[in-house]
């Protein structure tokens, strides 16, 4: 298992790498591989020792299932690099290959979902080709939300903004409004369209009663202001996987989403409609016939992944739950920072040492930086880090949905097979009856099972082959989502790092000033 | 467990002192403790070439109420009433590691085997960072007094370093504990209303307001340095918990043990600021004390003035008033003397300390920001290994 590498060749003229040459103290060697180029090849392997890489296990990602001719990852490989004292000169050389032509600070702007998407879209657009040839060129924007209305009635309007060079739609950029309901009735009739044909559909951003009713009745503090930028950012991530997968964008019902001006209001999506009771039953239904089927799995792939979603969907609700911890503590953090630098302010006034004065009030300063530093590391530990994980969180329900869809249409396969059985047994005991109405009704009846018997079959293999496809669509997405969220997250804790030992450097002489 | 702190861990470990310990005539270290349950026993081990002592070189076992007796004894003489008694040494607190151990214990189900080992290497961490803390206060406590000319003459001190058998028997018993609780009652009841007068000399004026401001305030520095560096902590352990999920998920082992470092930077951070002003809190606490007791003198001064002047009207009692007045007065000036040194001389010491804990305290920042730095750029390629395979 050669360690590949490939310098990403993306926006840049490829300078910037991340290649790390170490020796052993025990760290695994890494490198981390952007993957851009349709070739794998990797020109010139480093001189990189291989020990402590291939301890990993097989190393290929799991795509070759897929006939897809652009198997981008087929040889991807990662290893993790330990070595900090190594990496400091080369990450300090400027930030991050390409992923990210916007500056730090502005990654971390409340508009950071809007720049998100961009860096998205500029780091896909070379990535992905679509599979119809049309290179994959869109980019949706959902911003200015606005309340529209009073009282419990008012609702936000978001502007979303569309621009593209796929010939498919009739302008380059449009610009829509839209509200929540528009974006769950989309769903809704996404899903009930694909998802029982094996198609996963991105589940769209969850309601919520109380972070609503807060900006309905008007409340304008930094709690409500907050939960509309998590909700713009989540809509406008939300557009954007929909209109990644190929099929979901060419649905008629996206295209009017994002085209026409008027949209018919989508009253099913209420939770307390009628619409919305039928299907809490159907919900319930569903599980208890899950757990009534027991489906004889011939085929071992899908019980590996289906087990894989499994241990998968645990693992992420577990570090999604530790990062919203974190978020937590760090918002903490920097409250009790900026608490205690006031009081070091305070404390410097009141002492009657000049030196030293000045150095506790320099002190509070310092803290008080650090305080902000704080704060914008908690933002990027939420926006980047938590809200994907929530996204694939309730993204691998979906996949699971996508599953149980496929064992229930082999149920009723089943059932319309044994079915079948029965009227032929009933019709042999016909033959001896002598009921020859009856007995033509029988044959009648057998055919009619015959042709849904076959077409069930069918259903069965069209839906386990789409959902292979989409399972390794679903992957690639994964790991590309996550690299490129990673990396981000990693520049700005490192960017904070660096910033840290910036106050403190200019600390220290003032410390030693004290005479 | 047995802790057995080496020298150049002791030299880190000395963080608040300054220029203590340096008379070779009389040389005091704790060079080991022990800890059963809630009791730490310290060796307090003295060297020393003056002639009061009998040995030149032992060591005695001794617990923390031994150091209660002796900061207590020493306030409580009348000959010191002009100097800065050292601050007593705070009781031993593991009640923080303790609760963790103790939650960390109940969560032990829920947790993968090598966050529980992780965590339970924090703690561990954690409670040997306490263990340290008050070794290290207790050392210093008597540090200052070997390092006063003064009070390391005092009798019970020399008690206290010498005597090879258990103290208790020296020690307050109930009533006399209670007693000194009420005396401290009464005692600030009075300092309000000696704070309210009138103060003859400059310097003593400006020194009393000086300290009763900057008391209260590094107070408040203290409270809030406290909940930065728990808050600190919160975030390590969250780091330390999300990277055993990842740990879990990919076969990654090694990167584990990077985020032990941004743990310890909360502690480090810790001991340097918030200890350097948690122990001059008590310091200025205990020159407060001081003062309180030369305005103490003041008044009695005044009031024998009072008296002698009445007694001189009644022409009755003279001579005694006479006497009263002048010991009142020699008191006073004596402790205006003495007073007014230790006050020079704490502001001195404590300018020093707090450069030379601020300058320690930034360079660990650093050092640690550059290796953290490093910790969560390796934290993140574990993201990264693991998203990017798939499922093993």
């Amino acid at each position: 298992m050669a360690a590949e590498m490939e310098p990403p060749p993306l926006g840049d003229a490829g300078q910037t790498d991340f290649r790390e040459i170490e020796d052993g103290e025990g760290f695994f060697v890494s490198t981390v591989t952007i993957l851009e180029s349709p070739e794998p090849s990797s020109p010139d392997p480093p001189s990189m020792p291989a020990e402590g890489i291939s301890t990993n296990g097989p190393k290929q990602e799991d795509i070759s299932l897929d006939d897809d001719p652009e198997d981008l990852f087929a040889e991807a490989t990662e290893e993790v690099s330990l070595d900090s004292p190594e990496r400091e000169p080369i990450l300090s050389d400027g930030p991050s290959p390409a992923i990210t032509p916007v500056t730090p600070t502005a990654m971390l702007t409340p508009r950071m979902g809007l720049g998100t998407a961009e860096m998205f879209e500029r780091s896909l657009d070379e990535l992905e080709e679509d599979e119809s040839g049309d290179t994959f060129d869109m980019h949706i924007a959902v911003s200015d939300p606005e309340k529209v209305g009073d009282g419990m009635n008012a609702y936000m309007g978001y502007k979303v903004t569309t621009k593209t060079s796929m010939t498919i739609f009739s302008k380059n950029e449009t610009t829509v409004r839209r509200r929540f309901s528009d974006f769950l009735g989309l769903h809704s009739k996404l899903a009930s369209r694909y998802l029982h044909i094996g198609y996963i559909v991105p589940p769209a951003p969850e309601k919520s009663i109380v972070g609503m009713t807060k900006v309905k009745v008007g409340k304008e503090d930094l709690s409500s202001a907050e939960f509309v930028e998590k909700r713009r950012s989540a809509l406008e991530r939300y557009l954007m996987r929909t209109v990644k997968h190929p099929i979901l964008l060419k649905d008629p019902d996206v295209m009017m989403f994002l085209e026409s001006s008027e949209l018919p209001r989508a009253v099913s999506t209420q939770a307390l409609s009628g619409a919305g009771i039928l299907r809490m039953v159907n919900k319930a239904a569903d599980a208890v016939n899950k757990m009534t089927i027991k489906m004889n799995e011939s085929d071992a792939w899908f019980e590996e992944k289906h087990q894989q979603f499994e241990n998968l969907d645990l693992q992420l609700r577990k570090l999604h739950a530790s990062v919203e911890c974190l978020v937590c503590h760090r918002k903490e953090l920097s409250v009790n920072t900026a608490s205690f630098a006031k009081s070091a302010a305070m404390l410097g006034n009141s002492e009657d040492h000049t030196a030293l004065s000045r150095a506790l009030s320099q002190l509070a300063e310092v803290e008080e930086k650090i305080d902000q530093l704080h704060q914008d590391q908690a933002y990027a530990d939420f926006y980047l880090f938590s809200e994907l994980l929530g996204d694939y969180v309730r993204l691998i329900t979906a996949v699971k949905g996508v599953f149980d869809h496929r064992m229930k249409t082999w149920s009723k396969w089943q059932d319309t097979q044994l079915l079948l059985q029965k009227k032929r047994e009933a019709e042999s005991k016909l033959q001896f009856a002598n009921k020859p109405d009856k007995l033509q009704q029988a044959q009648d009846e057998i055919k009619e099972l015959e042709g849904k018997v076959q077409q069930g079959e069918k259903d069965f293999e069209l839906i386990s082959k789409t959902i292979r496809k989409e399972v390794s669509r679903f992957e690639k997405e994964r790991v590309k989502d996550f690299k490129v969220v990673i990396i981000k997250y990693l520049e700005s804790l490192v960017q904070t790092q660096q910033q840290l030992i910036k106050y403190w450097e200019a600390f220290l002489p003032e410390a030693k000033a004290i005479a | 467990m047995t802790s057995t702190l080496d020298d150049s861990e002791k030299e880190k470990a000395r963080s608040v002192s300054v220029d203590l310990n340096n008379d070779a005539s009389l040389l005091i270290d704790i060079p080991d403790a022990l800890c059963e349950r809630d009791k730490v026993k310290f060796t307090v081990h003295t060297k020393t070439t003056l002639s009061s002592f009998q040995k030149p070189d032992f060591s005695v076992p001794r617990q923390h109420e031994d150091f209660i007796w002796l900061h207590d004894a020493l306030v409580e003489t009348e000959d010191y009433a002009g100097l800065i008694i050292p601050p007593a040494p705070p009781k031993p607190d593991f009640e923080s590691p303790r609760e963790k151990m103790h939650k960390l214990g109940e969560g032990e189900a829920t947790m993968t085997k090598e966050e529980y080992t992780k965590m339970k290497q924090e703690l561990e961490a954690e409670y040997l960072a306490v263990f340290k803390k008050t070794v290290q206060v207790h050392e210093v406590f008597l540090q200052r007094l070997s390092s006063h000319p003064i009070l390391s003459k005092d009798r019970n001190f020399q008690i206290f370093l010498e005597y090879d058998q258990d103290l208790s028997v020296r020690r307050k018993n109930a009533k006399e504990t209670f007693g000194s609780f009420f005396k401290n009652m009464v005692k600030s009841a009075d300092e309000v209303i000696i704070s309210g007068i009138k103060e003859v000399d400059d310097f003593f004026e400006q020194e009393k307001t000086f300290l009763l401001d900057y008391s209260s305030k590094i107070k408040d520095s203290t409270a809030r340095a406290e909940k930065m560096t728990r808050s600190h902590k919160n975030v390590a352990d969250d780091y330390i918990h999300i990277s055993a999920t990842l740990n879990s998920l990919s076969v990654d082992d090694n990167t584990a043990l990077k985020n032990i470092d941004v743990g310890r930077v909360a502690s480090d951070e810790e001991l340097k600021l918030t200890e350097l002003f948690r122990y001059y809190m008590l310091d200025i606490q205990a020159a407060k004390d001081l003062l309180y007791r030369r305005a103490r003198a003041l008044a009695d001064y005044e009031n024998s003035n009072k008296a002698l002047d009445k007694a001189r009207l009644k022409s009755k009692d003279i001579t005694q008033a006479e006497e009263h007045q002048q010991q009142c007065l020699q008191k006073f000036d004596k402790l205006s003397e003495s007073g007014k040194r230790e006050l020079t001389s704490f502001k001195g010491r404590r300018v020093v300390a707090f450069r030379k804990n601020l300058i320690e305290m930034s360079e660990l920042e650093i050092k640690h920001a550059k290796v953290s730095q490093g910790a969560q750029s390796s934290f993140s390629f574990l993201c990264l290994n693991f998203f990017s395979r798939n499922m093993q």
